[in-house]
């Protein structure tokens, strides 16, 4: 296994306590962005090239460049650590076990835009995460890492945790910005990005909790080598979760040279015995599937791009022979369909629309004609709604209809799910 | 000024008391709950008070296990926005229970890992175990069975969030042992979330 930087620690008692951090070199970074200028860090941040670790992989230097910073209203960061994509969970394995670097990112990010308050939004279910990061707040406070005169520099900065109440929705940067209003998580119409009207209409940076973590990483090693390791423009580490059908699931740290077959037959141990590999999605349940033949693609932004898919938030669902993709199709909409937020209405009733026939399809009632208006439906759906819940809500469906028609097929053909694996429940409570 | 004659938009119009049932006993957070309220209400600048909505209904919810249209009204109250608009985040996010639920909440994920590595028995299981369906509460009133999207464990599937606490990798076998567990022990039956990194202290 490479080297890890960001995960390097987690699997050692006392890891999340400050004492521990300081003893590996915790706060180093801190220290020496506080020794630069603002603009000195946003450029070193600049010149490593770190991409935004959310799912959109938008440089977080320019982000940061963005915030108006002759606006006379307050600045703010908001860490978005509302992770909700299905089949990601390498930000609760950092806020878990390695608060303090998130920590350290939340106040040089501050730093460098001009920010005094940094809130991190974390989702509602994450009852213990918020007991993790209010500990090591507490424990920062206490030493002087956060709060009044940061390390004797003058600078003053209040880190707080907001958690949600449930909607996948508010992990969308201007629904998350409503959300810490005390609103629906709705998104606003964009422009004006958050980075000018943000937060209580001031300008806010809104930032991934991996990508806040990489942060201190950049000043601490410096930013040329975080851009060498891993291929052009997609430098620094970077988690992989993965999850399905493997042996070992689990958060895995590695460079983006990776390539897919690496991460799921090397680190994760492959499927399981007797199985054989169906399919995998790359980046969680928003973006396209990836068949075997493409296992060789490099794991980076560009290189999942380059094989038709989207790194996105780097959860990689593993799929195994067992799987039947009408349901694979028909358990994603049911989590669209209950997780949009309902502002636009092609998004809030064409999910509805395209849960039920793909429930009626699963059933064995479906019908040829179903599979025209599946794509009609999806067509009027992406790229129609205020944000981009829409083009991910039709993904699983046009995605499974362009690989495994035939699937389809055959389950109106044959009047019945011709893939009923025994991990799944058939009938009974589910028939609602 | 008014567009109908028998409409006055003045200064009242938007103070409407229409909205919001008096629904359930009468409100009022507890001296401690209270006290919360205030540390965070804190942590937001000045005239954002609204910004602590959902802390605030949180602590409702701790304090009488669902919320009632007067427990709206109540945090409405104390930030001053109307009760409308603490309905509209109610009815909104799916952690709020508008409705009494049992001693334990269990959120099973059903969402994609979870499903792969059998939720669906796993659900399957608990309703035949406790004779309810998904959403519904046992006649003891000490289980509330409900089915919630990905949770963000995917790697420890299939995932049950107990109340506020995590249980991970139960399979479909296991379930009935949790329930007669959970009746028995209480909260000391759920794994909790770091299952297998912290050695030697879960």
């Amino acid at each position: 296994m490479s080297e890890t930087f960001l995960t390097k620690h987690v699997r050692e008692p006392k890891c999340v306590t400050l004492d521990f951090y300081l003893a590996h070199a915790g706060y180093d970074g801190l220290k020496k962005a506080l020794a630069l200028t603002p603009d000195q860090v946003i450029d070193a941040v600049k010149t490593s090239g770190l991409r935004g670790r959310g799912g959109a992989g938008f440089p977080a230097g320019m982000k940061w460049q963005f915030v108006d910073k002759k606006s006379p209203n307050p600045k703010y960061i908001a860490c978005n650590a509302d992770e909700s994509e299905p089949g990601t969970f390498k930000d609760h394995l950092l806020m878990e076990r390695n608060p303090h670097l998130l920590l350290e990112g939340c106040v040089i990010a501050s730093y460098a835009i001009g920010a005094k308050v940094a809130y991190i939004y974390i989702r509602g279910e994450f009852f213990h995460v918020q007991r993790v990061l209010e500990g090591a707040i507490d424990e920062a406070y206490a030493r002087g890492f956060l709060g009044r005169n940061i390390l004797g520099s003058g600078f003053d900065c209040d880190v707080y945790v907001h958690r949600g109440a449930g909607a996948y929705e508010a992990g969308e940067e201007t629904a998350l910005l409503e959300s810490l209003e005390g609103k629906r998580a709705q998104p606003r119409n964009k422009p004006p990005f958050p980075a000018v009207v943000g937060l209580y209409n001031c300008p806010t940076a809104v930032n991934n909790v991996e990508t806040l973590c990489n942060v201190p990483l950049i000043l601490r090693e410096g930013p040329e080598w975080f851009a060498e390791l891993g291929p052009e423009k997609n430098g620094g580490p970077k988690l992989y979760c993965i999850s399905g059908h493997v042996k070992r699931p689990g958060v895995y740290e590695a460079s983006m040279n990776i390539t897919l077959r690496e991460l799921i037959e090397g680190q994760a141990g492959g499927v399981r015995e007797g199985r054989t590999l169906k399919a995998v999605i790359p980046g969680g349940a928003s973006v396209p599937i990836l068949l075997p033949g493409q296992l060789d693609a490099q794991a980076s932004f560009d290189g999942i791009q380059s094989a038709g898919s989207l790194l996105g938030s780097a959860g990689i669902v593993v799929l195994d022979d067992t799987t039947c993709m009408v349901w694979l199709a028909e358990n994603l909409l049911h989590f669209y369909r209950h997780e949009s937020c309902g502002k636009c209405t092609p998004c809030r009733e064409g999910t509805d629309w395209l849960y039920k026939i793909l429930q009626r399809i699963e059933r064995g009632e479906g019908a040829l004609r179903d599979l025209d208006l599946l794509a009609g439906i999806s067509g009027n759906i992406g790229g129609k709604t205020l944000c981009a819940f829409g083009d991910a809500a039709v993904t699983p469906v046009l995605t499974t209809l362009k690989h495994f028609r035939h699937e389809y097929e055959a389950h109106i053909r044959e009047g019945r799910c011709t893939l009923p694996a025994d991990w799944r429940a058939m009938g009974s409570v589910h028939a609602h | 000024m008014s567009f109908h004659p028998k409409m006055a938009y003045d200064a009242t119009f938007h103070q409407s008391v229409r909205t919001l049932v008096e629904e359930g006993p009468p409100f009022e957070y507890t001296p401690e709950n209270r006290s919360r309220f205030d540390t965070v209400v804190a942590r937001y600048p000045e005239g954002r008070q609204r910004s602590t909505v959902l802390p605030a209904l949180y602590l409702v919810q701790y304090q009488q296990g669902y919320i009632t249209g007067n427990a709206m009204r109540y945090v409405a109250d104390l930030l001053q926005i109307t009760a409308a608009d603490v309905e509209d985040v109610v009815s909104y996010y799916s952690m709020f229970h508008t409705k009494p639920v049992g001693r334990y909440v269990l959120n099973v994920c059903r969402t994609l890992s979870c499903a792969l590595n059998g939720a669906e028995r796993v659900t399957e299981e608990m309703c035949a175990k406790l004779g309810i369906k998904p959403g519904e509460t046992d006649e003891t009133g000490t289980f509330t069975l409900l089915e919630v999207e990905c949770l963000g464990a995917c790697d420890r599937a299939p995932v049950v969030l107990i109340n506020d606490a995590w249980h991970e990798c139960l399979k479909p076998e296991d379930v009935g042992r949790l329930v007669d567990e959970l009746r028995a022990r209480g909260e000391a039956a759920v794994s909790g979330c770091h299952h297998d990194v912290e050695p030697g202290t879960t």
